[in-house]
């Protein structure tokens, strides 16, 4: 029925339709170019949404192919579902972070949600158990009832899916600024672990195998979700809500468990989870990447709704679904066991020989269409790269120091500033314990899984500190690797690799195509100096509201080793009588800094501050060598508000105090965010020996016992509080901007 | 002793609940799906949290009607220990097996901490290890775990000394913060805080260890009378 009202070939062409599907008149050239005829209707979507910047990323695979992959340790890297990493005794961890900016945008509970149901898919389509969700942030202020609104229904959504499947969400960052307002940032990241054999490939190799489609059935939401989220937002986007798909957490549970079980019967040959441009590109991909073809029959396949097209079925994004190739004559068995989970396995095709992607429906054949034209011919543009004038305007201007005059008032002025204050209101709505296995809960430095049955554990984070990209992009991207990193250390463990979930503007802005580039260099710069390689990622373009972009936002996601589950360490102080140490000297960088932005009515402007990468590894090394060493009690790096921030948030539920003195100018000395700099507190018996192994570490004073922080400058007293007036201040500081009128 | 851990589709503590009896209190435990019909070989059904089923209905609604359930009450009618922690608390409610009901958290949102608990009554096979009174801290983490019952069904739950647990302080609305309530038998108890999650000291609290062991002192006590 519905066929008839598809245009014809012809009308395709001539009326340009091909353009509402994000095809440019080069493309629907080149598309028809390759099949040696014009694309029928089904057949241009299944070219728009796999040339769609999202699946394959046209735009920014010249500039990703500069990160550094390689390493000893790396057993997957970028290019399948996740990348993996070997952590000795036979286990490997598995982990990638996704964006799910666009879909949050207009329907943020299931914009959300799915995001995180998305990522996980990822992670268990490659043979490992999901043992942790991170997410990273970003909103406007929280000001209007708009961005409140976002900001509560992304939470409740990450908070909804995680819950339900049972994976703790465990860590993650949140910033506010201005720049997110119309596009917020949502992305997820999971990790999991897995034995070395158990390891998969989306593969659909020997021919005449059968293609089986297992999970929810397919529905028409989600219709081309790929094609939106390359573009920018606007007014009209509103309307692009069916475009967003509807999560249902308890499906995936089921699905992940049969998954898992399934991975263990030698009838599976390769297993892809359909994600962006679902059917489409999990056949033709794992078609592509095994030189083979596949045929399928689209009557098969599972449909929640009645009468629908090739197109609808191909390009929807219903979640929860996944395509497996088995054995031929093995389906009983794989039906067997995913209906002991009340699922569905259907055989759907089969594998061929001859390269071609072949959609049978009702009797005629849909589209047929070369699987290497969908997954590896898209096109790739080098798009032009113009270093912007505010770049130049910012570098030629003098480091400032902002005018403080009450520290003290500054001090908790800093700590109600949303992205430093506490996100105990986010995190207490995640389940952060499921799976008992946290030792590290939200709220230190990274989060700390154990690893059951070793003595070992792992440390995980989101970084990106985008204020700094912003103002310039390749330092800036070199501090978010090292401050991941430094996160990492900090909790006692070595970084092992990074995912990266790289979120900009529009690429066809020459100045945003300048910060993709540099901003990437930076990164690979970090990666090569701290021996952390990108093991996959995922590329977010066209984060822009009616023609403002975000700030480049490449967000670093890192996993680490801990060896010894002694040698965990968190950021709260442990002991009065424990003397503390500062790592690194500040200096006069206030640009792009937490100071900066409050004083300044939410603008940053300057230099960022400067890092080396040498400094940076030679500090990392030592304070982790210390911390192995047993010398440390608690440690904590140095960023958004700088030292007095680090101190005090050291002391939060602790009920202990701190009585400190620096030298040097007071605004740098408390609030500056020179990079490479951490604040750990030591065992008074164990001085001479932290002292030898850190040789710029300086003692600036002792914990106390009464809960009041007093921190004196050159001999003069510049801030005295109690501990909980500074507390309540930063735990109060993000439910009373919630509740406040918008 | 062995334990039985009922697995529900949608479960996802039913892990942490088996590595707790078997890593940390050194008891046998099988995972036993909820399609079972004869848990007779067990001598203690543990019904753990998470979602079953999705809770898209209410909570526990549609688990309570799982082929096991039968044989749950069986084991409760036999005066075998039945714990039910979260989700299980919830499905013990919705198939009767314990009075009352759970509403949604009283600020409308799942909340996870670590909180803590009074031991109300130490008189059962789940506590007799515990001081009365004694102050633990268990980890909740639910989105519906605001216990309310009728008038009637709360003063009989206090004279019974049915009332296990409490909140030391407000977490999510429970009238009289009630955290835990045995059946009038005390054999059957159902509980929002998570005593799995506290069983060992590296992941913050082992508060719950002793409600395991009183289990298995019970049992053993019960078992060794002529020996």
């Amino acid at each position: 029925m519905s066929l008839t009202l598809e245009p014809n070939p012809q009308q395709i062409k001539d009326e340009k339709l091909y353009r509402t599907m994000g095809l440019t008149d080069e493309e629907f050239d080149k598309a028809a170019e390759i099949i040696g005829r014009l694309p029928n209707y089904t057949e241009t979507g299944l070219f728009s949404v796999m040339w769609s910047e999202h699946c394959s990323y046209k735009n920014s695979k010249p500039v990703l192919s500069r990160f550094p992959t390689k390493g000893d340790h790396v057993l997957q890297g970028p290019g399948e579902g996740a990348g993996i990493v070997d952590i000795g005794d036979n286990q490997a961890v598995v982990f990638k972070i996704e964006s799910h900016n666009h879909p949050s945008a207009i329907e943020p509970y299931q914009g959300a949600a799915t995001g995180v149901g998305g990522i996980i898919r990822d992670v268990f389509s490659m043979g490992a158990r999901p043992v942790a969700i991170l997410n990273s942030l970003r909103f406007g202020e929280l000001e209007t009832s708009r961005v409140k609104y976002l900001f509560e229904e992304v939470v409740a959504g990450i908070a909804g899916y995680g819950n339900c499947i049972g994976i703790p969400t465990v860590g993650g960052e949140i910033g506010f600024d201005p720049s997110y307002d119309g596009n917020p940032l949502v992305n997820a990241m999971c990790v999991g672990l897995i034995d070395h054999q158990d390891i998969q490939k989306g593969q659909a190799t020997g021919v005449g195998n059968t293609v089986m489609y297992v999970g929810a059935k397919t529905g028409r939401d989600g219709i081309h979700g790929a094609t939106f989220a390359s573009e920018e937002l606007s007014e009209s986007s509103e309307e692009k809500r069916p475009a967003v798909q509807v999560g249902d957490p308890f499906m995936e549970k089921l699905l992940l468990e049969a998954c898992l079980e399934l991975i263990h019967n030698d009838a599976l040959v390769g297993i892809q989870d359909m994600g962006a441009a679902g059917l489409t590109s999990s056949s033709a991909e794992m078609a592509s990447k095994s030189g083979s073809g596949m045929e399928m029959n689209l009557d098969l396949i599972p449909q929640r709704e009645t009468g629908m097209t090739p197109y609808e079925m191909m390009l929807s994004e219903s979640q929860e679904r996944m395509l497996i190739v088995v054995k031929k004559g093995r389906e009983k068995e794989i039906e067997d066991l995913f209906s002991k989970y009340g699922l569905e396995a259907a055989s759907v095709g089969v594998v061929t020989d001859d390269k071609m992607l072949r959609l049978l429906h009702k009797g005629e054949v849909a589209a047929e269409v070369p699987v290497d034209a969908l997954a590896e011919d898209a096109p790739v543009y080098y798009k032009p790269s113009a270093e912007p004038d505010y770049y130049r305007e910012f570098q030629a201007m003098e480091q400032e120091t902002p005018k403080v005059s009450n520290y003290k008032e500054t001090l908790v002025n800093l700590l109600k500033q949303p992205t430093v204050a506490s996100k105990e209101w986010v995190y207490d709505q995640y389940d952060y314990q499921v799976r008992t296995n946290t030792v590290v809960a939200p709220g230190s430095d990274a989060a700390v899984i154990r690893l059951r049955g070793t003595n070992k554990a792992l440390a995980m984070t989101t970084d990106c500190n985008a204020r700094y990209i912003y103002l310039d992009p390749k330092t800036g991207g070199k501090i978010a690797v090292a401050e991941a990193a430094r996160n990492i250390v900090a909790s006692g463990a070595r970084p092992l690799a990074i995912t990266d979930g790289l979120n900009y503007g529009s690429p066809e802005n020459p100045g945003v195509f300048w910060q993709l580039e540099q901003s990437a260099d930076g990164i690979s710069e970090a990666c090569l100096a701290l021996q952390s390689p990108v093991i996959g990622g995922n590329v977010s373009l066209y984060n822009e509201t009616n023609g403002t972009a975000i700030y480049p936002t490449p967000i670093i996601g890192m996993v680490g080793l801990i060896e010894d589950v002694a040698h965990i360490t968190t950021q709260a102080t442990k002991a009065a009588g424990d003397l503390i140490y500062v790592i690194g000297d500040a200096a006069n960088e206030f640009g792009g800094s937490e100071l900066q932005k409050m004083m300044n009515g939410g603008k940053i402007s300057g230099k960022s501050p400067a890092i080396d990468l040498s400094v940076e590894k030679a500090r990392q090394d030592a304070l982790l060598a210390a911390i192995q060493s047993g010398l440390v009690q608690s440690a904590h790096d140095i960023s958004e508000g700088g030292f007095a921030v680090a101190l005090v948030e050291k002391l939060f539920g602790t009920g202990l105090g701190a009585n400190v003195s620096l030298e040097g100018e007071a605004t740098a000395a408390l609030f500056a965010e020179t990079q490479s700099r951490f604040v750990v507190t030591v065992k008074a018996e164990n001085k001479a020996a932290f002292e030898s192994a850190i040789q710029d570490a300086k003692q600036i004073g002792e914990v106390s016992v009464e809960p009041v922080v007093s921190i004196t400058i050159n001999g003069e007293e510049v801030v005295q509080a109690p501990v909980n007036e500074l507390e309540d201040a930063w735990k109060g500081a993000i439910p009373c901007l919630l509740n406040s009128e918008a | 002793m062995k334990f039985a851990v009922i697995v529900f589709p949608g479960s996802n503590c039913d892990v942490d609940m088996f590595h707790a009896v078997k890593d940390e209190l050194g008891e046998q435990v099988d995972l036993v799906w909820h399609d079972a019909d004869n848990l007779d070989q067990y001598d203690g059904i543990l019904l753990p949290g998470g979602f079953s089923y999705g809770d898209y209905l209410r909570s526990g609604a549609i688990a309570h009607m799982s082929n096991v359930m039968a044989a749950v009450k069986k084991a409760a009618e036999a005066g075998k220990p039945v714990l039910g922690v979260c989700n299980g608390f919830q499905i013990l409610l919705e198939s009767g097996l314990l009075p009352g009901a759970m509403l949604r958290n009283k600020n409308l949102k799942f909340i996870c901490r670590s909180v803590e608990l009074a031991v109300e009554n130490n008189e059962t096979m789940f506590t007799s290890l515990y001081e009365k009174g004694e102050k633990i801290s268990v980890p909740v983490a639910h989105g519906e775990g605001n216990y309310y019952c009728d008038d009637a069904t709360l003063a009989k739950l206090k004279e019974n000394n049915q009332i296990v647990f409490s909140y030391a302080s407000d977490v999510n609305g429970s009238l009289s913060d009630i955290a835990g309530i045995t059946n009038e038998k005390g054999n059957v108890l159902g509980m929002m805080p998570h005593p799995e999650r506290a069983v060992d000291d590296l992941l913050g609290s082992a508060d719950g260890l002793k409600l395991f062991q009183s289990i298995v002192k019970h049992w053993r006590d019960s078992h060794v009378v002529n020996a």
